[in-house]
């Protein structure tokens, strides 16, 4: 499981460029760290996240385990019309979460 | 009980022993200056990127390698006609030479994307944008690490 704080302006003017921001719950174990026991913590990470606005793919990114535990990600979106903005992020189990903020632009 | 601590006295042996050895093969392991190239090679298919437009910003000196604040900005219009399609941001000492990529598109208005990163180490970190007129642009930030990520826990 693993849950994230979105935020996305609820209202904007009409081509305004807003931030977009996501915070996930996620440990982003690396593949590269040894337990107490010696053997090798396998590999846990968030590998993709992906931006819908209004059904049509915006913004996509490849993430690697440099990203650091409980990533974070802020872009900029042009508000053009009022609509649902979700993100969308996947694990290394291939288990899709999301989250959708409504935006109005006026 | 003294069983017990026989366990635990081996197990901190055990660590004793573990541990550089842990730290040998992270080195050998981790990426390069020359595996960076290649990483970098195999995203530019190689072009060489204009070193312009692209901004990297990151603290110069940091004390925790966890979590370093980064974000990544290029000069573009982001029109239909004129607009960043990819940033790669690639480092040289972590154990993977990738950091991530961003696939970009005209209706963000703005190529600028911020996260967070680790760093295992003292070093140089790439940007690489692609615009959709096939060009290449970097920027490359140094930053100094006073404790690493990854060394302990």
């Amino acid at each position: 499981m693993s849950t994230a704080m979105v935020s996305v302006p609820e209202t904007a003017a009409r081509d305004e460029i807003v931030e977009v921001k996501i915070l996930i719950s996620h440990p982003m174990e690396t593949g590269f760290r040894t337990g107490s026991d010696g053997s090798r913590i396998p590999r846990d990470i968030i590998h993709s996240l992906r931006c819908i606005y209004n059904g049509e793919e915006v913004f996509r990114t490849e993430i690697f385990p440099a990203i650091a535990a409980n990533p974070y990600f802020a872009f900029y979106l042009r508000a053009t019309e009022s609509g649902d903005v979700t993100l969308i992020w996947a694990d290394e189990q291939e288990q899709e979460f999301a989250e959708t903020k409504e935006i109005t632009v006026s | 009980m003294s069983a017990r601590t026989v366990t635990t006295r081996r197990r901190l042996l055990a660590l004793g022993i573990g541990a550089p050895l842990g730290l040998i093969v992270a080195r050998t392991a981790g990426a390069t200056p020359e595996s960076m190239q290649a990483a970098i090679d195999t995203f530019t298919e190689g072009t060489v990127p204009e070193e312009a437009r692209v901004a990297l910003d990151i603290p110069l000196l940091v004390e925790n390698g966890n979590t370093v604040p980064m974000m990544v900005s290029v000069e573009s219009p982001m029109t239909a006609d004129d607009h960043v399609t990819t940033i790669a941001v690639f480092n040289e000492a972590n154990p993977l030479p990738e950091v991530a990529v961003f696939h970009l598109t005209p209706s963000l208005g703005r190529a600028e994307v911020q996260t967070r990163i680790r760093l295992s180490d003292t070093q140089t970190i790439t940007a690489i944008a692609r615009t959709s007129d096939g060009r290449l642009w970097s920027a490359n930030t140094s930053v100094i690490v006073t404790a690493p990520a990854c060394a302990e826990e």
